[in-house]
């Protein structure tokens, strides 16, 4: 043995900042590539329509259980769909969904936020009030309301997601906007004579996006239980789509004989926020060593 | 003195503002003589009901009379069965009530000595071992937590009801469910912000004017560190009372989230309308109380509202 390789120890051919991970956020962040695979994928991956129904294998367990088909190895519903292949549709809704409603919220907060800096005055006033009249709002009621009256609509629901939780990130933005403003990078680009779009996009927004993305990884499971409840209570997305709220919703009546039908999609449900939560945590101490706890 | 009247303008304003937000939300949905009344109905008997019910003003009238009718405490009539819809809704408050006080109770009293015995041993296997159980706790979502315990408890070891609220065996899963995650969430708070205050010159100072360990932490440590917790206390009840409404649903627990989601499904907008509001009146109350808590505690936030800052 060369003395050579006694000092570098041999590494597998993964980049430095995922071998240094912890190996809970490294499982954390394959679990979220997976879930992101079948977002894309799931249509093409069911091994079932998720909405073709098998009348003669109803109820049928996963297949270590009595009474399971190697026809469906993880199980049907009350009506013989099958689970994986549903389970696969309802988390690309889920996932659609909670991605779709961060993302939008977070342009919507953001923008708001670089408004209420740069403008300042009735503009500042103006937009703060909002903040503050939308984080005064039972939110969660409100939406189930609006919903149950305005109807089944996609475009409505996206919007009730959307603006859940924009106020946070318009409030950070505009406390780092009118922090970094000052700072000698932004004077210096100011004074060469950029246009203050300019200096937003190009110079501030990415010096500010560290902690915005922090936001991003909070806001992403609380949108994700956000969708999956206003399902479960039968609001939001209804049959014949699904979504692991609905599944879950639709499950809880079977219990007693098919406790499978709830648990799978709650579990599910369980992994997606918990890798968020630890990969938004691990986050946090990678981009603000400060906040470090 | 000022700032307390600042603070109680903005919450009336607040209130006046989700109130019109109520009105035209759910007066926009529709006609709801469409929605109670069979469709083959004539159009003459369409209008009894909707002059009855004050539908055949102009929007702006009907928006004028329903502010003062709500001055008035008058929150109309369910279109379901002619009671009184805030009798409706007043009913069930003892309920929600004893639900979520004894889930805060069991938030609070998990929850913050569990996050300061963490920050005390930080980096110990005590603190890894409080903030991984918290991680799954918060992560958990509650109409599964539920349902987990209703498959455990109930369907399997068949020791405590799963709906219902007869007896107090009835309180403790619905209880549990809506706690265990908001204990989870003040064990993270109190944590952070307990090792925030420990890091402070103050402590400092403390220890080496030879206090003992005890006397520091409950008497330096633990005021401070309560502060932000205070804060967030406050704006945690709004969320909990979303929470409340899934976890009310799932056990049959008869309070407000119940009531909402049955008024919900058969459009009683007289009920819904009553349950928006009342609950906005909680949680804005709530917030209000946090922020006023909040400059009692800590002078300078008096102090920096009074010098003009934000």
């Amino acid at each position: 043995m060369s003395v050579m390789e006694r000092i570098t120890p041999r590494r597998l051919p993964l980049p430095r900042w995922l071998t240094r991970a912890p190996l809970a956020v490294t499982l954390a962040a394959g679990f979220m590539v997976l879930m992101l695979f079948v977002m894309v994928f799931a249509r093409v991956i069911q091994p079932y329509a998720f909405d073709y129904i098998d009348l003669m294998n109803r109820m049928a367990p996963p297949v270590p259980l009595e009474g399971s088909t190697w026809l469906h190895p993880t199980g049907t519903d009350t009506l013989g769909r099958d689970l994986f292949s549903r389970l696969l549709v309802g988390t690309q809704t889920s996932m659609l969904l909670a991605l779709l409603g961060t993302c939008l919220g977070a342009v919507l907060g953001v923008t708001l936020g670089f408004v209420a800096a740069h403008k300042g005055r009735l503009w500042d006033e103006a937009i703060m009030a909002l903040v503050d009249f939308q984080a005064a709002m039972p939110w969660f009621i409100i939406a189930l309301a609006v919903l149950a009256f305005l109807g089944n609509s996609m475009v409505i629901f996206i919007a009730i997601m959307a603006l859940y939780g924009w106020e946070t990130y318009a409030r950070i933005t505009r406390g780092l906007v009118l922090s970094a403003r000052e700072q000698g990078y932004a004077l210096a680009v100011r004074g060469l004579g950029a246009r203050p779009r300019w200096v937003y996009l190009r110079h501030i927004l990415p010096n500010i996006s560290g902690p915005l993305l922090v936001q991003l990884t909070v806001n992403f499971p609380a949108t994700i239980l956000f969708e999956t409840s206003l399902s479960f209570l039968g609001l939001g997305i209804r049959p014949p789509m699904t979504s692991l709220g609905q599944m879950l919703g639709e499950g809880r009546d079977y219990l007693i004989n098919a406790w499978w039908l709830a648990v799978v999609p709650g579990m599910t449900i369980f992994f997606i926020t918990l890798s968020m939560s630890i990969l938004g945590d691990w986050l946090r101490s990678k981009l603000d060593p400060s906040l470090e706890d | 003195m000022r700032w307390t009247l600042i603070k109680t303008i903005r919450a009336a304003l607040t209130l006046l503002l989700v109130v019109s937000f109520v009105f035209f939300v759910l007066r926009l949905s529709g006609d709801p003589t469409y929605m109670l009344l069979p469709d083959d109905i004539d159009e003459a008997t369409r209008d009894f009901y909707r002059s009855k019910w004050g539908l055949d003003a102009p929007l702006f009238e009907q928006y004028r009379s329903y502010l003062v009718a709500l001055l008035h405490g008058d929150f109309g009539i369910s279109f379901r069965n002619n009671l009184d819809a805030f009798d409706l809704v007043w009913d069930r408050v003892p309920k929600t009530a004893l639900l979520m006080g004894t889930s805060l109770l069991i938030a609070l009293a998990m929850g913050i000595p569990l996050g300061i015995i963490a920050a005390l041993y930080r980096d110990s296997w005590l603190d890894r071992g409080v903030m991984t159980v918290s991680v799954f706790g918060f992560s958990m979502p509650n109409f599964f937590l539920g349902i987990l315990l209703i498959l455990v408890f109930s369907l399997n070891l068949r020791v405590l009801p799963s709906s219902g609220s007869d007896t107090w065996w009835h309180l403790i899963m619905p209880a549990a469910t809506l706690g265990i995650s908001y204990a989870a969430q003040f064990a993270r708070y109190t944590r952070s912000s307990m090792i925030d205050v420990l890091s402070k010159p103050y402590m400092r100072t403390a220890r080496s004017k030879g206090a003992a360990p005890a006397r520091r932490v409950n008497l330096h440590a633990l005021p401070n560190a309560a502060i932000p917790v205070v804060t967030i206390l406050g704006f945690k009840v709004g969320e909990m009372l979303g929470g409340a409404v899934v976890v009310e649903t799932v056990f049959a627990w008869p309070g407000i989230g119940r009531l909402l989601t049955s008024a919900v499904a058969t459009r009683d907008l007289a009920v819904v309308q009553c349950i928006m509001i009342l609950l906005a009146i909680t949680m804005i109350a709530a917030n209000t109380l946090t922020d006023l808590l909040y400059g009692w505690l800590d002078p300078r936030v008096r102090v920096g509202a009074k010098a003009g800052a934000r």
